[in-house]
């Protein structure tokens, strides 16, 4: 099967659990395990996440997300025009956060990294960011 | 305010977590956990109850972990209870088994 939808969203923090619903019903046709779901939805929030308090930390903007399954290949990318990344591998780094005052735990990209097969960040000071999850779902080859 | 359902027996108080604990969600616990904390002089074990917690991300973790350097300040600790498989995976990948114990 193969599809595209692609959403544009106010980077409110309500919208994150709407970003996560929203992946859920996009890949639902293809009858993943529960497993996979918690994983697509957890790596999405943290995208979304760090959209809003970081690219988005000085003031309102707009989210996209855009979905495509290619086959049993889902790519998700969540896309911002904020303040960007200075240093992207810095940023990856598990614990690193540039908020400590809002308690971030600093785990927004290992959780990614971790959830999902492959995770691509292109980002541009001042410009905005770009993070792209893959996954392979296992039951759409069934 | 939210308020949060949560037990308190001797020096033991659990808060009973409950939804989706993400960014939107984390502030209002954080400030509903640390009243609690703070009015309860005598606790010293926080124990997060996630039974009734459906999805939790990274902001959860924040949240632990800043309950945790509370409970430390006062020679306390903290414990997890009942997280689903998915918040399972999450706590072991940011290591928060390391600094607490689980409780059936």
């Amino acid at each position: 099967m193969n599809n595209r939808i692609k959403i544009e969203m106010q980077s409110k923090p309500v919208n994150e659990s709407f970003a996560r619903s929203a992946v859920s019903a996009f890949i639902a046709p293809l009858d993943p395990t529960l497993e996979e779901l918690a994983d697509v939805r957890t790596a999405v929030s943290e995208a979304v996440t760090n959209s809003i308090i970081h690219g988005y930390a000085m003031g309102d903007g707009v989210i996209t997300l855009e979905m495509c399954i290619c086959g049993d290949l889902l790519t998700v990318e969540i896309k911002d025009r904020g303040r960007g990344i200075k240093d992207i591998e810095q940023a990856m780094q598990p614990y690193f956060t540039t908020g400590p005052e809002g308690e971030r735990s600093g785990m927004g990209f290992a959780v990614m990294k971790a959830f999902m097969d492959k995770v691509e960040v292109f980002s541009k000071p001042a410009e905005g960011t770009v993070v792209r999850l893959i996954k392979r779902i296992s039951s759409a080859d069934a | 305010m939210i308020k949060l359902n949560y037990r308190i027996s001797d020096a033991e108080l659990t808060v009973f977590l409950k939804d989706e604990i993400d960014q939107n969600s984390a502030g209002p616990i954080r400030e509903c956990i640390d009243c609690l904390v703070g009015r309860n002089r005598s606790v010293r074990k926080l124990i997060f109850d996630l039974s009734k917690v459906t999805f939790m991300d990274s902001s959860g973790i924040g949240v632990i972990l800043g309950r945790y350097k509370l409970m430390a300040a006062r020679g306390g600790t903290i414990g997890i209870a009942n997280p689903n498989e998915s918040i399972v995976k999450i706590l072991r990948i940011a290591g928060i088994y390391k600094l607490t114990n689980k409780v059936s």
